[in-house]
This record gives structure tokens, C-alpha cells and sequence, in this order.
């Protein structure tokens, strides 16, 4: 670890100023990848800005009929209120698939869209990985890692996004609100929040600089079923090798690509009447699977046909 | 040398008067555990402020550091110390006295030479961890690399026969397996494994004058402390070793690292203690591990199911410079009967870190070949696999002809099918559905070799009849200390809160440390033996003293109990004995040795296994649903720690079929599993329903105390019952373990 230094203040403008004016501070919520990434001198933060006791841990109705799941609301706080529960149950799902109850109990829900990737490249600094020094290249190609992307990777980057969450809020349609050091508001789609990796996989999203986000926001629930199914290489306490999140017509894909993969081929041939067979086929014409992920395939065809077959997505078009 | 008849007779304990043996009595150090207090070994306080290191790995598998700058890092805030192979102090030679065999692992520290990935090759001590590790960071090293081998499967062609180690031949297995009317030739792959202890390597080092005491993680004391001191070049009484608590051993603590070298040798260097861990990612890259197996089987079986022919052949690998074997052919010996009969191992070498044993070496790979492929003839002769175990279960041992010790395999295998419910198996695989969950059952046999090393043990009674026993022995978390506390306190009729144990001090009598699962007997054994020369002190001591009531008295009439020795109805507190008659108390030591007649008997432990699995026919995952054992093991100490240590392998056997394996770059020649979030062991989710029961039994040819090892079978065939369950749920039959969703999912239709 480096050293570092750490405060805390007492509210976001004053956390929004010393992120824009230290280089290198961050910020620091549950700390629950940030700090072990600083152990293995993966992240280097100079300064450390704990927003983790900011007034941000409400999860409120919204005039729409939808939640606002504050920044620093708990994915254990958020799998168990009454409200995500009855009305988005895939989100419930998704949390509690995800680490261990100790960890949800310390992850936030924008820390959670914040993680970095688990490729087992990227954690061993002993080989190059344009994540951890840009144009170093990235041992993970031609590697022996078989959780890798099949849709949107690069030449410079296969890595996956390793979130539950973000699957189903895809899924869900969320927005993702911030504030940045002048002042400013933006509401993101979170479908597009996280980047496919381009020549730049060390740009995993489109905050900008000492921009926090501050909510999580879900419209209405979706007319239609809900369901997030993960697999996985044990019953717990394991990343996924393939999830899926069906939200009425919405489809969203986990472990597949550098971010939350939005099945819109899928979710088009639901429309126009496919079976659910059909609509994972119709997706999966376009992943380009790299001789160790190949398993991906059946793995989400079959998956994702077993998601929507139990919502009955697509049923009566 | 004594004989196993004289094992044979009564004893406190066989009679058991209070109770104690077989006692399922709580942990004798668990208070400790639980409430963060058993200090281990980077914990142990030292005597002064201490200083600590940080080591530096080696990014390529092999070749030769070439430069090592130390300028940037020897001047960073803190540091007090930064070697490489340029500058860290010469080390004797070891491995000559100890273990040539294994102890070479880690021998010299930081040596030029680099013939792994992640050995190291730098080491940096500061006043803070914080500052060791930026320091650490800050030494720069160039490398000549050279081509190396590294992948097992690439290289199963260069496989040779290990040196000294025959096949064994029975017969003719060609002829008769070629004659064979119903035949199986398969092979199996059994996974490269890592221990991955909890607690890492880690070692506390201070100096006095020219003795040091060092404090560290290590299964074997002995061990240790001779090989240290030939590091150190010093006498072995210079160097005092402790090993107090362990958070997990399984073999891969057997020998000492370089936390242990480099604390001794740095806290010589500046005068002052130093601490030396081990990062998680070391852990796995620097210490050894159990190598992936190929496991060729052949039966050639008449048409009722008995064997004519059997062989197994394994490949295994080992680092190039460490001759390591993985006998995962051994086990096979004893099992079933045939008369034709061929095993043996080949031996491929690698430039990755050194193979090693881990619980049950032998076993745990083995017999998921061959219990497989057990249940794959069983099929094609249309029988039920325990059906078929019992056909070829053998009178004597198939291979020597020795009788059985003790053998109750099939009251296991039968016993289980009933508890377990074995008769609702459909014999079809694919046919059970709840939900989606495709379901099925298997089981397997369980075998592991008994042994008996020598040992020593020390006991004192003090005046106030407090009982200590001090052993070098150490306790990897098995619960050793327990049952050393049960057996001392049996043999000499006090309550158990009145014994002490003290384990873990190369100052104590030595026993030969935690292995092999023959930790429990010869330990235990010795602590018996010492218990009963304390008996024969204290019977003298009263029937000799005026003051008593049993003076007198023939000391051979004399008897314990209760805290009291007595005669007949002449009795007196042990404490008001010691005190008045030995106020300085009284120490004996006791000892045990192998018995000259052991090895006419062939002696294992048994089991049977038998499982319930979902498959999924969507991701192909496969989920234990329940799963049961039977076992005889000789007498049960303590019915709560044996249970542990059995149910505990049978949940690493669950691992092995289905989670945890390492792989290696094949450019790098490191392992693509470094932490835990990647090297996948079961998780409490991944363990439902997992039971074990123990038959009643007693081995009076295994040692005095009818006792057998059970830290090693629970893990024995565990794997192969797992796997004969996914294709009774699904009817894919994967040969190479672990039993992921990706092969799974392939074998689907």
C-alpha cells in the first residue's frame, strides 16, 4: 500500500471540492474493492475523501411512482426494503447473489457501479494491463482466463464488468444521478454509464473527473415479470460467469462484456414474436467468443431462454 | 521392541472409567480461538519493538537476476534493510539431515537463481509494514529469462518413472486384461490444487546472544529447528522453535519457508526482532501445492462383476529441482481384490513451484479415478456399484496377502445404503427432476493408510495435582490439544480440568508433528505411554510412603480415579500425595515406537461415501444436496473433533469435484487463482445437508491405544461419490475434475 492520506467532511460540496482541487484524491465509500485494490498498489490514491456517512443512505419514492436509492444506501439496505422487493424483485435478486453479507453490508450502490473488474490479469501486477498502466498491453488475451467478454472486448481489453447490481438496473432502466465540484447536476442513463473498453479500458465509465454520484434512480416498475438469474462456479461468494436480468421487455446480460450488456437483438425479436430460444439466438449472433469463453454461448442461450420463459417476456406479442 | 500382542491388553484406556475417551468434550484451546486470544505466530509479542519484512517475487519462471538496485528503496523513510541475491548473508546448506526429499524447497533464500514464478528474489525490513511495502516497491531488478517448462499436459510425453519407485506387478495384468470378457480403459484428471490455509506463512524472530527463538507456522518442529539452524550454521540447541497455533496446515506447512529463513537471519542482521508473512498471493505462489494427477485405469471383470485384471497408472508433475511423487496409485493396493494387478506413477518436471503433500496425498487424487471408474463397470455389467465393491472385496490384502488389521469396508458401504436411503438410486441415470434440478446419487469407498511414527511425551504432576503434558508436537487445528488433554486425563483418573497441555516447543520431548493422519496415534500414543510411567511413579511413591494409606501396598494393586489413587477401599487425593510426598513435583517422560510385527498386518482406515447432487440443466452448476459418510477408524477420541476432521475432508472432497482447481500460464508460469475470491473452496452455501457417523471399533494392531488416524479419510473418495452422482442426475460423465459449469454444461446434451 502507499501511503495516503484521509478526511472526512460533512457534506457532498465540500467532498465535491477536495476531490477537484487534491490530485489524486478519490473517494471513498464502502471501501470494499478500493481498499483491497490499494493493498495490491493497483489504486494509488494520493487523498481519500470518505463520503461514506454523507446524507445519502435515504432510498425515497419519486413522484413517477419510481425509488430514489441514495449513493450511499447499502446493497444490503437496498435487497431488503419492502418497496425493492415488491416492485423490482430482479434487483432484489441480483444484490443478494452478489459477495457475502459482510460485504453487502459495507458496499454502497454507487460503489457497487464503481467496481473494477475482476479479471485475474488485472490483479497481478506482475503483467501488463492497459487498466492498470494504459499501452502497457494486456496479458488477459492469450491468457487462460475463461471469464472474459464475448460481446464489445477490444484489443487492448476483455475484461468483464463483474457487478450483479448494474445487470438488473440495466435491466430496470435506471438513471444515475450526479454532482460535480462547480455545482453541476447530470442524469445518466445507466445503460450507458459504463463503457465498452475501445482503445481506452482504463475509462470505465462516463464520470468525469471529481463528478460523485449522489442517487440511483428507478422508474416505474415495468408492466411484466421480473427475474435475475446468475451462474456461477459455487453457490456463494462467487462472481458470475453469466447472469441474466429480464424486466418485462427489457433484457440485460452479466459477465459478457466490459459493461451490463443490454440484449437489444433479444429483446427486438421478443417483440416481433420469437420464442425465448429464438431472441437469445438473435443476441448471440453478434458475440465473438475467444476459444476459453466459448462455453458462453449455451451458457447464456440456455440461460436466457430459461429467464424469459419463466417472466413469459414476450409471451402475447 | 515391543510387539502388537502386547497392544492387545487392558488399559485406562479401554476401560474407560471416566469416561473420557470417545467424549465429544469442547476444544482446549477453542475459548482462545473464538475470542481472538491465541496469540499465532506473526502475533506473538517479542521482547523488544520489532521490525518488518516484506518479500519481493519474481516475475518469471525461470532464469537469473541480472541486476538488483537497491538505491532507491534503501534510502526510503523507515528502512533498515534491503537484500537481494547480491547481498543477502550466506546460508548453510540444508536438506542433507532433514528430508532430502522436500525440505530443498525453499533453500538458500533469495538465491540468484530463479527456477519459479514468485520465488523471491528481494526482501526489505522497515520499522513499519506500511513502509516495508513502499519500500518494497521501489527495488529494481532486471532478469535474464529462459524458456521454461511449465504445462503439465504439454509435457506428459517427457514422464518418467520416479527414482526408486518400480511399478508393481501381480500376475499377468496384460494377459488377463486382454482376455477380460467385460473391460474399462479410462482416464481421469485429477486438478492442481493449493492448500490455502487461513493463517499464512509467518514467522517472529528474535535473538539472545547466539540463540534465537523463533516463532512461526510449521507442522513439524523438529523439522524446523534442524533445518533453520543448517540455514544459520549454527548448533540445532541454538535455535528454539515454537509453534504455538496453526490456522490450517494440510501438509503445506510441513517445511519452512523464507518468512522463516529471512526473520532470523534479519533479526541477527540488526540486532533486533523482525516479523516475516507471507501475502495471500504468496501463499500461493511460493509455497507447494498437490499436482494434478492423470489417472489411467483398466478392470478386466468376468461377467458376474469379479476382477481378473486391475491397473492404475498415474502421471504426476513435480518442480524440476524437488523429486516429489503424488502416489495416487498406492491406495489402490489394499482396495479390491484381482489377480492381476499393475500399478505405478510417472513423474513429470516442471519449472513452477514445488508439488507437495496436502491431505491425504495419494488418496485424495487417486480414488477419483478409480472409484469412477468402479461406477462406470458397474454400469456396463448392469450392477449396482456397491453390489460390485462387494464381489471384489478382498480376505486378505490383494497385493501382499497380509491379513487386515481391522477392515469393516463393507459394514460401511451397506450400513450407509441403509441410512442413506441408497435403494431410491435409479439405476438410469437423467430420470430424477425436482423443479428444473436435474437429481442424482453416487457414492464411493474410502481407504487411507494408518501409521505410527516415534514419539516422545513429557508429564509433570505439580503439588497441587495440576497434570501438564509437554510434547513438540503441534496442532494444525485438528484438535490435538484436546485429545492429548483426554487421553492424559483418562489414563490418570483426574477430571479433565486438571491437565494442562503444552504443544509446539522444540524444548518439549519431539513427536513428529501433524501429517499422514498419523498425528493423533503417535502422539497420543506417547502422552499414553508418559501417563502410564507417571502411574507407575505415583504408585511407588504412595505404596512407598509411611504417611499414605496405600503404604504397602503391592504398586501393581494400585489404581486411579477420580482424582484419587487408591487401593481397594485405601484411598488419597493425588495433590495431597504430590504435595506431601513430592513437593517438587514429578516429571517422567513416555515413548512409543512402531511395533517390530505392524507390518505383517495391513492397516487402513474405511469409509464410504454417499451423495445426493442437483444439476442444473441450464448453466450446467451442480449443487450438493446432501450427502452422508460412514467410517471405521479405530477408537474415537473425541466424538466432536473426529467429526469435524472427517466431515471437514468430506467437504474438500466436494471442493475437488466441483470448485477448486489452479491452472497455469502458460506464458508466465504463474497460477491464474492468487486470492480467494478467485481460488474457489465450498462456501457454508455449497455445504447443505453433509453428515458422518463412525462404526464402533478398536485396532489393537495399530497402537496401544486401539486408536487410528482421521484427518486424512473424510477426503478419500469423497470427490469420486460427487461425481458418480452428477451423472446418475444427468448422465454426463466428466473425467476431469473439478466438475465445473463449463464441462458440465458441454457434456449436456
Amino acid at each position: 500500500m502507499k501511503a495516503f492520506t484521509y478526511e472526512r467532511p460533512g457534506d457532498v460540496a465540500t467532498a465535491l471540492a477536495l476531490v477537484a482541487e487534491i490530485p489524486g484524491a478519490r473517494f471513498l465509500a464502502g471501501g470494499t474493492n478500493l481498499v483491497d485494490l490499494m493493498k495490491l498498489r493497483i489504486e494509488q490514491p494520493t487523498h481519500l475523501v470518505d463520503v461514506s456517512r454523507l446524507p445519502l443512505a435515504e432510498i425515497e419514492d419519486t413522484p413517477e411512482g419510481g425509488l430514489r436509492l441514495g449513493a450511499m444506501t447499502t446493497n444490503s439496505q437496498v435487497a431488503a426494503d419492502a418497496r425493492v422487493r415488491a416492485r423490482y424483485p430482479a434487483l432484489a435478486q441480483a444484490i443478494l447473489s452478489g459477495a457475502s453479507g459482510q460485504l453487502r453490508n459495507k458496499a454502497t450502490t454507487a460503489g457497487n457501479l464503481l467496481q473494477r473488474t475482476r479479471c485475474p490479469y488485472f490483479y497481478d501486477t506482475s503483467k501488463p494491463c492497459n487498466k492498470r498502466a494504459p499501452g502497457a498491453g494486456c496479458a488477459a488475451i492469450g491468457g487462460i482466463s475463461s471469464n472474459t467478454a464475448i460481446f464489445g472486448a477490444s484489443d487492448a481489453c476483455i475484461a468483464t464488468h463483474p457487478s450483479d447490481m448494474a445487470v438488473a438496473l440495466t435491466a430496470l432502466d435506471a438513471k444515475v444521478e450526479t454532482q460535480s465540484g462547480a455545482g453541476e447536476a447530470r442524469v445518466l442513463a445507466l445503460e450507458g454509464f459504463h463503457r465498452l473498453p475501445g482503445d481506452t479500458p482504463h475509462v470505465e465509465t462516463e464520470l468525469r473527473p471529481a463528478e460523485m454520484i449522489t442517487a440511483v434512480v428507478l422508474p416505474p416498475p415495468p408492466p411484466g415479470g421480473q427475474i435475475y438469474r446468475k451462474a456461477r462456479e459455487r453457490a456463494s461468494y462467487a462472481f458470475a460467469i453469466g447472469s441474466v436480468a429480464v424486466a418485462g421487455g427489457r433484457v440485460a446480460l452479466g459477465a459478457v462484456a466490459h459493461k451490463p450488456w443490454r440484449a437489444e437483438a433479444a429483446e427486438l425479436a421478443l417483440e416481433q414474436g420469437a420464442s425465448p430460444a429464438e431472441a437469445m439466438d438473435a443476441e448471440l449472433r453478434a458475440a465473438r467468443p475467444d476459444g476459453h469463453n466459448d462455453y458462453k454461448l449455451k451458457l447464456m442461450a440456455r440461460l436466457g431462454a430459461a429467464c424469459l420463459t419463466t417472466t413469459g417476456a414476450g409471451d402475447g406479442q | 521392541m515391543s510387539s502388537v500382542k502386547d497392544w492387545a491388553a487392558p488399559t485406562p484406556i479401554s476401560e474407560n472409567r471416566g469416561g473420557l475417551i470417545g467424549k465429544g468434550v469442547d476444544r482446549y484451546e477453542g475459548r482462545l480461538k473464538v475470542t481472538g486470544s491465541a496469540p499465532f505466530a506473526y502475533e506473538v509479542e517479542a521482547p523488544s519493538p520489532p521490525a518488518y519484512g516484506v518479500l519481493i517475487a519474481s516475475p518469471i519462471a525461470k532464469g537469473t537476476v541480472t541486476l538488483a538496485d537497491i538505491s532507491e528503496a534503501r534510502v526510503a523513510p523507515g528502512v533498515l534493510l534491503v537484500w537481494t541475491p547480491h547481498n543477502v548473508p550466506a546460508q548453510g546448506e540444508r536438506g542433507a539431515k532433514i528430508n532430502p526429499r522436500s525440505q530443498r524447497g525453499s533453500n538458500p533464500a533469495l538465491a540468484e537463481r530463479i527456477e519459479h514464478f514468485g520465488q523471491h528474489v528481494g526482501f526489505v525490513v522497515a520499522d513499519t509494514l506500511e513502509n516495508a511495502k513502499a519500500a518494497a516497491a521501489l527495488v529494481r531488478f532486471d532478469y535474464a529469462a529462459e524458456p521454461a517448462d511449465l504445462i503439465f499436459e504439454d509435457n506428459l510425453d517427457a514422464a518418467d518413472q520416479p527414482e526408486g519407485e518400480e511399478d508393481v506387478r501381480v500376475g499377468d495384468f496384460e494377459a488377463a486384461f486382454a482376455g477380460a470378457p467385460v473391460r474399462l480403459d479410462e482416464t481421469y484428471v485429477s486438478p492442481l490444487q493449493n492448500h490455502a490455509q487461513m493463517e499464512p506463512c509467518a514467522t517472529t524472530a528474535w535473538w539472545d546472544g547466539d540463540n534465537v527463538t523463533v516463532h512461526t507456522s510449521i507442522q513439524m518442529v523438529k523439522g524446523g529447528q534442524h533445518t533453520l539452524a543448517e540455514t544459520l550454521m549454527i548448533p540445532s540447541t541454538q535455535v528454539r522453535l515454537v509453534t504455538r497455533y496453526i490456522g490450517g496446515g494440510f501438509g503445506g506447512k510441513g517445511q519452512a519457508y523464507d518468512d522463516l529463513t529471512l526473520a532470523a537471519l534479519a533479526a541477527r542482521e540488526l540486532g533486533q526482532p523482525v516479523k516475516v508473512a507471507y501475502t495471500r498471493q504468496q501463499m500461493f505462489q511460493a509455497t507447494i501445492h498437490r499436482p494434478a494427477v492423470h489417472m489411467r485405469v483398466r478392470l478386466g471383470a468376468q461377467a458376474d462383476g469379479r476382477l481378473d485384471a486391475f491397473a492404475l497408472e498415474a502421471v504426476t508433475h513435480c518442480r524440476r529441482e524437488t523429486p516429489f511423487t503424488e502416489h495416487a496409485a498406492n491406495f489402490a493396493r489394499s482396495l479390491y481384490a484381482a489377480p492381476n494387478r499393475l500399478t505405478g506413477h510417472r513423474l513429470v518436471k516442471l519449472d513452477i513451484p514445488a508439488a507437495g503433500p496436502m491431505r491425504a496425498p495419494g488418496e485424495a487424487s487417486g480414488m477419483l479415478s478409480l472409484e469412477c471408474a468402479m461406477d462406470e463397470l458397474a454400469e456396463q455389467l448392469g450392477l449396482d456399484p456397491i453390489e460390485l465393491r462387494l464381489r471384489n472385496e478382498p480376505e486378505t490384502d490383494p497385493e501382499t496377502g497380509k491379513p487386515f488389521s481391522t477392515r469393516q469396508l463393507v459394514r460401511c458401504m451397506t450400513e450407509g445404503a441403509q441410512r442413506f436411503g441408497w435403494d431410491r438410486r435409479h439405476p438410469k441415470p437423467g430420470q430424477v427432476r425436482d423443479g428444473r434440478w436435474l437429481v442424482g446419487l453416487g457414492m464411493a469407498a474410502a481407504i487411507r493408510g494408518n501409521f505410527l511414527l516415534p514419539a516422545k511425551a513429557g508429564v509433570r504432576i505439580d503439588a497441587d495435582g495440576t497434570i501438564t503434558l509437554r510434547q513438540g508436537m503441534t496442532d494444525i487445528g485438528t484438535g490435538t490439544y484436546t485429545i492429548l488433554a483426554q487421553i492424559t486425563a483418562e489414563t490418570l483418573g483426574v477430571p479433565l480440568a486438571q491437565v494442562k497441555v503444552e504443544l509446539g516447543d522444540s524444548d518439549f520431548p519431539p513427536a513428529p508433528g501433524s501429517g499422514g493422519q498419523f498425528g493423533a496415534a503417535t502422539a497420543g500414543s506417547a502422552a499414553f505411554a508418559a501417563g502410564m510411567n507417571l502411574r507407575t511413579a505415583l504408585a511407588e511413591l504412595a505404596t512407598g510412603d509411611p504417611n499414605s494409606p496405600l503404604y504397602g501396598d503391592d504398586p501393581e494393586l494400585v489404581t486411579f480415579g477420580g482424582g484419587h489413587i487408591a487401593v481397594d477401599n485405601r484411598a488419597e487425593p493425588l495433590d495431597r500425595l504430590v504435595a506431601r510426598a513430592a513437593p517438587d513435583g514429578i516429571y517422567v517422560e513416555g515413548s512409543i515406537t512402531p511395533a517390530a510385527d505392524a507390518r505383517d498386518y495391513s492397516q487402513h482406515t474405511y469409509g464410504a461415501h454417499f451423495a445426493e447432487v442437483g444439476v442444473d440443466p441450464d448453466t450446467g452448476e451442480v449443487r450438493l444436496r446432501r450427502m452422508f459418510g460412514v467410517f471405521a477408524a479405530g477408537r474415537i477420541l473425541n466424538a466432536k473433533t473426529a467429526m469435524s476432521q472427517i466431515t471437514g475432508g468430506m467437504i474438500w472432497g466436494v471442493g475437488t469435484a466441483l470448485h477448486e482447481y489452479n491452472a497455469v500460464d502458460p506464458r508466465y508460469g504463474s497460477f491464474i487463482a492468487q486470492d480467494l475470491a478467485g481460488y474457489h473452496v465450498p462456501a457454508h452455501a455449497d455445504i447443505a445437508d453433509l453428515s458422518a457417523m463412525f462404526l464402533d471399533e478398536v485396532d489393537d494392531k495399530a497402537n496401544p491405544m486401539g486408536i487410528k488416524g482421521v484427518g486424512e479419510l473424510g477426503i478419500a473418495g469423497a470427490g469420486a461419490a460427487i461425481a458418480n452422482a452428477v451423472y446418475n442426475a444427468c448422465g454426463a460423465r466428466i473425467r476431469q475434475y473439478p466438475l465445473t459449469p463449463e464441462k458440465v454444461l458441454a457434456a449436456l446434451p
